[in-house]
């Protein structure tokens, strides 16, 4: 039997997801639209949080992509508030990748404006694949403890902004702030962690505020 | 679960590989796999005999090198393995950052 011949490769497996991506975050760009990775555990409030911000956002327009394993919910709320929103249904993806965010961003004619991409409810492969977005926008909660970002480091490292939810609930629930906060700050130096409750709308100002400052 | 696109990939990188250097089989494909890539090599390997049955692959071993991430201590410079609930470096007791270093998912190479 002959020897192995070895034939080196070194090409990493997200390839071809990247480029896709790439050429699409190039797209948006060029439309003036500001794309925003939203990632988070079911039922952390994406779509409530959404709902605060697009509420907030005075004249720039609001785009969302809904990202679902199933159903349609949270694209007929948004619609029925009057925002362009398309619904994905990877019918048992745990993530979005590129070629889905590329059909959508047509489907919608964005133009002008902010992106919201709501990615599937899941803390792990949401933050592993770029989409075309220019920047990573996690939702924590007070309810999911305060072990999360020890847990799933990697959403909390890729994040450029952090909003912890639910904060109305902290009398009533264990939530040690302190060593979340450094969790998250061992991961990430810079990303902004914004104290929100979907309930009470406290907190949505500055993370508007951190948003209008990114959209032109 | 994206285990089986994954998979599908990597296959479809080591084929058209073997194609260009007029290999008929790959024999191995070495593979490196960070524990922070989010995958998990059981189930790349539970797929691969299924999605490499009618390609150049479908005899292929696979060969999983995995990397233990490492976080790099701002203090000191080491590079160390966390302990569960502590970012700490085990040499000067400083708080260590995230590396690249176990977030790896990439063909090395294929032996035809």
């Amino acid at each position: 039997m002959s020897e192995n011949r070895e034939i080196e490769i070194m090409e990493s497996v997200y390839d071809k997801n990247d480029e896709v991506a790439s050429k699409i975050n190039a797209e948006l760009t060029g439309k003036n639209i500001y794309a925003i990775n939203v990632m988070g555990a079911p039922g952390v409030g994406k779509t409530t949080s959404l709902i605060q911000i697009i509420k907030r956002l005075d004249g720039i327009t609001p785009y969302v992509i809904e990202g679902d394993i199933e159903a349609d919910f949270d694209t007929k709320t948004l619609q029925s508030l009057g925002v362009k929103t398309v619904q994905i249904n990877t019918g048992g993806a745990c993530h979005l990748d590129s070629p889905l965010i590329g059909k959508a961003v047509e489907e919608l004619k964005v133009d002008n404006g902010v992106l919201f991409i709501e990615n599937i409810g899941n803390l792990v492969c949401p933050a592993e694949f770029m989409i075309g977005e220019h920047a990573k926008m996690l939702i924590s909660t007070v309810t999911e403890g305060s072990d999360k970002p020890y847990k799933y480091p990697l959403a909390f490292e890729k994040a450029n902004i952090i909003i912890l939810n639910k904060c109305d609930l902290l009398p009533y629930v264990d939530f040690d702030e302190e060593f979340f906060m450094k969790g998250v700050r061992a991961l990430n130096k810079t990303a902004p962690v914004i104290k929100v409750s979907g309930k009470t709308e406290e907190g949505y100002d500055e993370v508007v505020a951190w948003i209008k400052e990114r959209v032109k | 679960m994206h285990e089986y696109p994954i998979t599908q990939r990597i296959i479809e990188v080591a084929d058209s590989y073997a194609r260009e250097n007029n290999a008929d089989e790959v024999k191995i494909i070495n593979l490196v796999v960070g524990d922070y890539s989010g995958y998990v090599a059981s189930s790349i390997e539970l797929y691969f005999d299924i999605i490499a049955e009618s390609s150049r692959c479908a005899k292929a071993k696979l060969h999983i090198e995995r990397v233990t991430p490492k976080l790099k201590c701002n203090k000191c410079g080491e590079y160390f393995e966390r302990k569960p609930f502590s970012f700490e470096c085990p040499t000067c007791q400083g708080e260590g950052s995230p590396t690249e270093i176990g977030q790896e998912f990439y063909i090395r190479s294929i032996e035809v």
